[in-house]
């Protein structure tokens, strides 16, 4: 085991790179606004403390364990030799960072980020299990997402595993790449979320005995909107500084990056809202926020890769997909979902991640004589199928596990009641408290 | 069936894992790994239906 934790990047690039993870909270604090606008106003005081606390535990859990299993490309790792191959399964590092040097070296970033990414991944889930989750349970299950799921796949996609190593060992491009997290945060959370929303079960009046969904709209849409336009900052630090860690871009290439984000963003946010638009009569605000939300997921993956035309196309799936999505879960597959966490995150992360495979640039160190790189797009579907194969199985059977010794969904009492004063013993707005009843029979 | 779902999903991936080890040539790796996808999308749909629960039950 090597107690080294790399060579320190040059300051400006190490300072540089501080300051894109730096905004990272933004994206964040933007997810915390957009599941409470989302919810029911008396449970918004409860939704915001879940963030709160979701933040807490996962830094505090990546810092005990999360790190020493997801680890970095080039640390010490356990690796088992298949085909004549060696595949690097899990990070060995020591646990409580210990050898870790913290200043500014490569190994000392990723911590930094992977520290963000957890908490951003297990704000996700939030969305989906608003209005009825626990608080208690939601610790609990962010400990099992920042201690467990969220390390394995970050090794084997950020910390030199062996997603990352199927270019060099199968010769499938650069093996899979995922610049800002579009699998790594976003569809591990979203998984997640889908995971807590079966678990838990919908609300309460939210489906008639013969399961007619009916509409629960969020509460302040201001909030919704607001949250968007932080998540924007938060997505270019988190982009920014995944290209500069995991592709080795310069930092001046974060340029191209925050480009291409705010492009993927607003393209997926119009496609929504026309589509919306045109199937309602009037642009629906909540989904075009998911549209947005879903365009920044899917922009991580391809954030260095493509160019702008292409990152602006990929977010127009996004949107379109993600808008359709919503009501697929909802109408189709009876997920109750308040915050559209699943569509958002798990399926335009998805999706961010084909698009990387089948139309998005891959730079010069992957490029073959013929300037094309074989097989990236196959790696890009093994990461995918891992995904579904492997993280969605455990991050269901971890919290159904959990479920079944610590009950994660409320008492019926404390729906009725509203989380806020079941849980907290006071609501988020005071001065005045007006709810519609639900649960009148339909 | 949520267990038999489950239990797809890790065999499909499993299947991809495999045509990653044992095959050499593009073209049937990619088909192997597209046939380990299929098995995860049939577990897919045994999870999802496993989900739902019978119209009358919803409160």
């Amino acid at each position: 085991m090597r107690p080294t934790s790399g060579s320190p990047l040059p300051d400006a690039a190490a300072a540089v790179c501080v300051l894109f993870i730096l905004l990272v909270p933004f994206a964040g604090a933007g997810l915390a606004l957009i599941n409470t606008g989302l919810g029911r106003a008396r449970s918004a005081a409860h939704l915001m403390m879940s963030s709160l606390c979701a933040i807490s535990i996962a830094a505090l859990v990546y810092f005990v364990c999360g790190f020493a299993w997801q680890g970095y490309a080039g640390g010490p790792a356990h690796v088992l030799a298949m085909g004549g191959k060696s595949w690097n399964w899990i990070g060995a590092q020591p646990l409580f960072l210990r050898h870790i040097g913290l200043n500014g070296s490569p190994a000392s970033l990723v911590v930094l980020l992977g520290m963000m990414g957890s908490a951003l991944a297990a704000l996700i889930p939030l969305g989906s299990g608003a209005d009825r989750w626990r608080l208690s349970a939601t610790c609990a299950s962010t400990a099992l997402l920042a201690g467990l799921t969220y390390p394995i796949f970050a090794h084997w996609a950020w910390g030199g595993g062996w997603l990352a190593q199927l270019g060099e060992n199968y010769g499938l491009g650069r093996g899979f790449v995922d610049a800002g997290g579009s699998g790594t945060i976003q569809v591990v959370g979203g998984f997640t979320a889908l995971s807590i929303a079966w678990i838990v079960g919908p609300r309460h009046g939210k489906y008639t005995a013969e399961g007619v969904p009916t509409a629960i709209p969020g509460h302040n849409s201001s909030y919704v909107v607001l949250g968007c336009l932080l998540t924007m900052a938060g997505w270019w630090g988190l982009n920014s500084a995944g290209a500069v860690l995991f592709t080795g871009a310069a930092p001046g290439e974060a340029v191209l990056v925050a480009i291409n984000t705010l492009l993927c963003a607003s393209a997926s946010a119009l496609m929504a809202a026309v589509i919306t638009g045109v199937r309602f009569g009037k642009p629906d605000v909540s989904l075009t926020a998911n549209g947005w939300i879903g365009g920044l997921a899917a922009s991580s993956a391809a954030c260095i890769f493509a160019r702008p035309p292409e990152a602006a196309a990929i977010g127009m799936v996004a949107g379109a997909l993600t808008t359709l999505s919503v009501e697929w879960f909802e109408l189709r597959m009876r997920v109750d979902d308040p915050g559209g966490a699943v569509s958002a995150h798990a399926m335009a992360g998805i999706w961010g991640l084909l698009a990387t495979g089948l139309i998005a640039r891959v730079p010069p160190a992957g490029l073959n004589a013929t300037g094309e790189a074989p097989g990236q797009w196959l790696a890009q579907v093994v990461g995918v199928a891992t995904l579904v194969g492997f993280v969605l199985p455990l991050t269901y059977g971890v919290n159904w596990l959990l479920n079944r010794f610590f009950p994660q969904r409320v008492a019926p009492e404390g729906e009725r009641q509203g989380m806020d004063l079941h849980e907290l013993g006071a609501g988020a707005y005071p001065d005045f408290m007006t709810h519609g009843d639900e649960f009148s029979p339909h | 069936m949520k267990f038999l779902g489950f239990l797809l999903l890790v065999a499909g991936w499993g299947i991809v894992l495999t045509a990653l080890v044992l095959l050499a040539e593009a073209a049937p790796r990619a088909a192997f790994v597209a046939a380990g996808i299929g098995v995860e999308i049939l577990g897919l749909v045994l999870v999802i239906r496993a989900h739902l629960a019978p119209r009358g039950e919803y409160k």
